[in-house]
């Protein structure tokens, strides 16, 4: 059975980058609890439209949990309470009618806010130009399973891979630190054959990108909590290691310098 | 990824999020390279918070001396925490002169202690200046109270550290009769104090809190943890640093309560003269 929610929003309000921002109420009425969060905030912002005032702005795209485009701070926690979900796969079910609900941009010095809920969250984009890829040969295409990763690997480097970057880790930090998401964009390609060639060279260039712009990790695990896709911290800690190595091996002789 | 259409006509910020908020350091040679970046000063955080926990440890241990009271050194009466003070001064005497070795222990403390300092407080300005407050109220999840009061308890521990040494080591805190060397009664006499009995609690609580975030912390740091190490890693932070927290907290409450005291008259005498020390019978080891 469907039923309908009335809640209260505070949601922060932002004109433009450099303007001053401030929290507004609004009441959400007759919302269906098998909405998602996002359809309740396209709910509010025809009411809004229809009363001639400036819809809320929010970051979404795909709306299924694989993008990384939606993400707002819901009660204090990024994507809201669910674990493991993105903004756009919470659902009005979890709340309850009469519920307040504040609605926050996610706060870093790197990601400056554009307006209302949106934040420019180009640096992680910055972290993976310097070295979230592999050199890939061209030619003929290699033959199927010439290159045989044993199946814990490669499950490994789907784990990591599963990060969406839609920044919630750096989000939910208290230091606004980019480990979570960077040491997962390394681990998908260092724990893999393909990314062996490029392995310290990336891991020294993303790793001293990231901390041109983010914080740095005082292990609380809050990143972990607020993960859309439940990215493991132990990627942090191959993460360490092989910036370690980057800086101890002889990579002229490995080739990587 | 399609970016929300923006209506408004701002332009984008000033400080545009391609910009960095810090640039790369010119890198200087190997090691020091290491300590220019955060990955870095965790590394040296870890290795140093390693050492003085060990330290820490074992300093803990010493004092569980306290307890055996007086024992026959030589043909002499004393007490053992003394004897082992005098152990320590003599660590590896016939390779180094007395002392010196010793000292060589303590200049380790000191740079590890220095370069914990240093690599915190370098750590604590770089997220000050990385992070945006959040108007609305945080909910936290996985931090706790030992990881978000590392900064506290550190600096109280610090300014613990500090008066420890000048009470005990240094003898500079007046209220009770220092003597260097006599470590049984340099610390009965000043943890007969309540007021420093307490703050020695206090500190020591905070000393616990401070360690088990740390070793809690310390294998991601070095990159040395892994699925098979979470499973312990929360109970060995707790075990150790409850060891630590059960033997210190034990000391000050042991000699407010008399179980740990001092008494003139049990020293220096061979044990066929210990009667003869009635003059002293008097004393209070209070």
């Amino acid at each position: 059975m469907s039923q309908t929610l009335n809640l209260t929003l505070k949601i922060w309000r932002q004109e433009g980058p450099n303007a001053k921002g401030s929290f507004e109420s609004y009441q959400a009425n007759n919302i269906p609890d098998d909405a998602s969060f996002l359809e309740m905030l396209d709910i509010v912002n025809e009411s809004l439209i229809e009363n001639n005032q400036v819809p809320i702005e929010f970051p979404h795209d795909c709306r299924e949990g694989i993008c990384g485009t939606c993400g707002v701070m819901i009660n204090g926690r990024a994507h809201g309470q669910e674990i493991g979900t993105a903004t756009c796969q919470l659902h009005m079910r979890k709340f309850n009618d009469g519920d307040t609900i504040v609605i926050e941009p996610w706060r870093a010095a790197a990601f400056p806010v554009v307006k209302d809920l949106v934040v420019d969250r180009s640096p992680l984009d910055k972290i993976v130009e310097a070295g979230g890829y592999i050199t890939a040969p061209t030619g003929s295409a290699p033959d199927a399973n010439e290159m045989p990763i044993p199946k814990d690997v490669a499950e490994s480097s789907m784990d990591a891979a599963a990060c969406i970057g839609c920044g919630a880790c750096v989000a939910a930090c208290p230091n606004s630190a980019g480990q979570l998401f960077t040491s997962a964009k390394l681990w998908h390609l260092n724990s893999l054959p393909q990314g062996q060639a490029e392995r310290y060279k990336r891991t020294e260039e993303m790793v001293e990108t990231m901390e041109q712009y983010f914080g740095s990790c005082t292990n609380h695990g809050e990143c972990k909590e607020a993960c859309p896709k439940e990215i493991s911290l132990d990627f942090i800690a191959e993460m360490n290691k092989d910036y370690m190595k980057s800086k101890v091996k002889n990579r002229k002789k490995a080739g990587q310098k | 990824m399609t970016t929300p259409i923006v209506t408004t006509n701002n332009t984008m910020a000033k400080n545009s999020a391609a910009t960095p908020l810090r640039s790369k350091p010119k890198q200087l040679p190997f090691p020091l390279n290491l300590y220019q970046t955060a990955v870095g000063k965790k590394w040296v955080m870890a290795v140093t918070g390693l050492m003085l926990v060990g330290f820490v440890f074992a300093h803990m241990v010493g004092n569980l001396k306290l307890y055996l009271g007086v024992v026959t050194h030589h043909g002499e009466r004393i007490y053992d925490a003394d004897v082992y003070a005098e152990f320590l001064r003599n660590l590896l005497v016939p390779i180094f002169p007395e002392t010196v070795f010793l000292w060589i222990l303590r200049l380790g403390l000191l740079a590890a202690v220095v370069l914990h300092i240093h690599s915190a407080y370098a750590l604590t300005r770089m997220n000050i200046n990385s992070n945006d407050r959040y108007e609305s109220k945080r909910d936290w999840l996985a931090a706790n109270f030992a990881s978000r009061t590392m900064r506290y308890s550190g600096t109280i521990v610090l300014f613990y550290i500090l008066f420890h040494i000048a009470d005990l080591t240094l003898g500079l805190i007046p209220g009770y009769d220092w003597h260097h060397g006599a470590v049984q009664s340099n610390v009965v006499g000043s943890l007969s104090n309540p007021i420093v009995a307490a703050f020695y609690l206090v500190a020591n609580v905070l000393l616990t809190v401070h360690i088990f975030h740390g070793i809690y912390s310390m294998f991601r740091s070095l990159g040395l943890n892994n699925p098979a190490f979470d499973k312990i890693r929360q109970g060995a932070a707790a075990g150790i640093s409850g060891l630590i927290l059960l033997g210190n907290v034990s000391f000050p409450i042991a000699v407010l309560t008399g179980v740990v005291d001092y008494d003139v008259c049990a020293e220096g005498v061979t044990a066929s003269e210990e009667n003869s020390c009635v003059i002293e019978e008097s004393h209070d080891a209070a």
